[in-house]
């Protein structure tokens, strides 16, 4: 689990370590060294027998585990994915939270960092962060996944079969957030009769905005401060987002530093000229903001290598923008026959749940796919289904089913393409 | 449109009875298991934070709306906008506003035609935007360097290459929302909303 960029070599070494396959070739000498960004880890031939290392400030990961985030693209309006498939459970490393920037990250001081809360409110108000911190506080676990997340499962152009979970999908990540809930600060505020909307706004270099109806604002939008138990990432908005609950990331806005309570949308780039899907017929579906159900097989994926047949558990995530996520059901050969999937309970509304279903690999080349279910009835669609409502030409919101190729050999490359 | 937007707003406040909050800040989803209730000790208001002035809330007010709302005094022409546009946006844009590397800027094709793909000329719905995302974003690497006028100019000239208002042009905060979108009207609103139905 500690390839960069997820190199199938060491992918397979790791593999067969943990399966006992190749455990003896693993730590080769007495001294066995981990070379790690210039630094050496020297590994103990037997660690009962000599002193470990000493109490620290801060914590280190253990030398063979370096998950990475994989860049897309260089420039300022970029993103970097979660290794999806070199985690468990379902809270994502605060340092691998998946990063969507428009301009790229500002440094901002807390002290002086502003909240100003104006419009139709009885009272415009500006907030230092110490102001927001004093009222009365709320945590909650949930998603944020960028609607343009997936493309590579849904546009037939960019659709490849060497991709992982984390170059296919990983802008979705899962945190407990922690801050005061919209509404307080509105009730605070006092919003005047006839609001119906409100653009939040950050303080990047492309002062991202986006115009969000009121009554989400009302419902459970949170002003977070905290993630994972700490205060939040600079690329995730330090010192305060906008957290909405199920909804697309470019929502929920970054470095916030204005809302502005308004009876009508902005009509901000963001929610025009982009965020929004071309249909068949001429039209484009504006406001889109709740993300559907989906989910995906993280194991067995590519780059992994399953070195024999036999008992394997099939390992996934399943979420939905709608509440909670009822099922998930895998099939292992390519869609004919599904299976009800197990789901680690706690399951949380608007959070990721993770799914395993044990097989017993018989040796024979197959396709494994998923299928999430959430308590609306939606069930995760083919990607006939979703081309079939809307074109292909929708460039977010592609929450169709993913599916892996498992080769005799056991390796296994992204294989939506085959069913198609 | 903007019928459907009051619509839309008052098909999702069912249920949450804003604007005039339940203090309980539970969600109506049923993620009181991660989520504690409200203080039943809260005051009516805490007073917390200080009053922002209007002249406070001039500074940072820059959103521009459909409406014309939020447009600065100024004006600009197109002769004018070329120059701003040979000056700041030509190396992301092209000399055309169609070479890239960045967005594609003109164009008056269907974007159904793939992959021409979306321009300000067939896909932007308001010509507002362009002065709101300009203000706040534009050039790339030295956003706010522009004046209101260079502004007013460089927003005429991105929508004379797309054909949609003469060569001899003046923008301002009168002319500008006046400008008809060719796409203005082919947006709707989400109609997912759940359910066994693939939208």
């Amino acid at each position: 689990m500690s390839s960069k960029g997820g190199s199938p070599i060491s992918r397979r070494a790791w593999l067969g370590a943990t399966t006992g396959a190749v455990a003896a070739g693993l730590i080769k000498t007495q001294a066995d060294a981990f070379k790690l960004d210039a630094q050496e880890v020297q590994v103990a031939a037997d660690p009962t027998k000599v002193p470990g290392r000493l109490v620290s400030e801060l914590g280190q990961r253990a030398p063979r585990e370096q998950p990475r985030r994989l860049a897309r693209r260089p420039g300022l309006s970029s993103s970097s994915g979660t290794p999806l498939q070199d985690l468990c459970g379902t809270i994502t490393p605060s340092d691998l939270h998946f990063e969507r920037h428009h301009a790229g990250i500002p440094t901002i001081d807390s002290d002086e960092h502003e909240l100003l809360v104006h419009g139709m409110v009885d009272r415009p108000t500006v907030f230092r962060m110490a102001d927001l911190k004093r009222y009365p506080e709320a945590s909650r676990i949930h998603f944020v996944e960028c609607s343009g997340n997936g493309g590579g499962a849904y546009n037939p152009e960019r659709m490849r079969t060497e991709m992982s979970p984390q170059s296919l999908d990983g802008l979705l990540s899962n945190s407990e957030w922690t801050g005061v809930m919209l509404s307080t600060i509105l009730q605070e505020v006092g919003v005047q009769p006839g609001a119906s909307w409100v653009l939040a706004e950050g303080r990047d270099a492309a002062m991202l905005s986006r115009s969000i109806p009121l009554a989400k604002a009302m419902d459970d939008a949170m002003l977070a401060y905290g993630q994972n138990g700490e205060a939040i990432r600079p690329e995730q908005g330090y010192p305060l987002r906008l957290a909405l609950p199920g909804w697309e990331g470019n929502a929920q806005v970054k470095w916030l530093r204005r809302l502005e309570v308004s009876d009508r949308p902005t009509m901000t780039r963001e929610e025009t000229s982009k965020y929004t899907d071309p249909l068949e017929g001429g039209t484009a579906r504006q406001f889109s903001f709740v993300m559907d159900a989906k989910s995906i097989i993280t194991f067995p994926s590519y780059p992994y290598v399953l070195p024999e047949q036999g008992w394997w558990e099939i390992k996934g995530l399943a979420w939905t923008g709608r509440g909670k996520i009822t099922s998930v059901e895998v099939s292992t050969d390519g869609g004919r026959n599904w299976t009800e999937a197990e789901l680690q309970p706690p399951i949380l509304s608007k959070a990721t749940v993770r799914f395993r279903h044990l097989w017993n690999w018989d040796g024979n080349e197959t396709i494994i796919l998923s299928r999430a279910i959430d308590e609306t009835g939606y069930v995760q669609p083919t990607v006939q289904q979703l081309w079939e409502a809307r074109g292909q030409r929708t460039r977010y919101h592609m929450n169709n089913q993913r599916a892996w190729k498992i080769a005799a050999d056991g390796s296994v490359t992204f294989g939506l393409g085959e069913l198609i | 449109m903007r019928q459907a937007l009051v619509l839309l707003s008052a098909v999702l406040i069912v249920g949450c009875g804003a604007p005039e909050v339940d203090r309980a800040p539970g969600p109506s989803d049923d993620g009181s298991a991660v989520l504690a209730s409200f203080p039943s000790n809260a005051p009516d208001h805490f007073g917390f934070g200080s009053d922002a002035s209007a002249a406070r809330v001039a500074m940072w007010d820059i959103d521009v709306k459909p409406d014309g709302e939020g447009l600065p005094p100024g004006s600009g022409t197109v002769a004018q906008g070329q120059r701003v546009f040979l000056t700041h946006c030509v190396a992301c844009h092209g000399a055309t506003g169609t070479e890239g590397p960045n967005d594609r800027l003109v164009g008056t094709a269907a974007w159904e035609q793939w992959p021409n793909g979306q321009t300000v000329g067939n896909y932007w719905p308001y010509a507002t935007t362009l002065y709101d995302y300009i203000r706040r974003a534009m050039p790339q690497l030295t956003p706010g360097i522009l004046t209101s006028n260079e502004t007013y100019a460089v927003v005429g000239y991105i929508l004379n290459m797309n054909g949609l208002v003469p060569a001899d042009a003046v923008m301002d905060a009168a002319t500008l929302p006046a400008v008809e979108m060719p796409a203005r009207d082919r947006f709707v609103l989400d109609d997912r909303e759940g359910g066994p139905e693939v939208r």
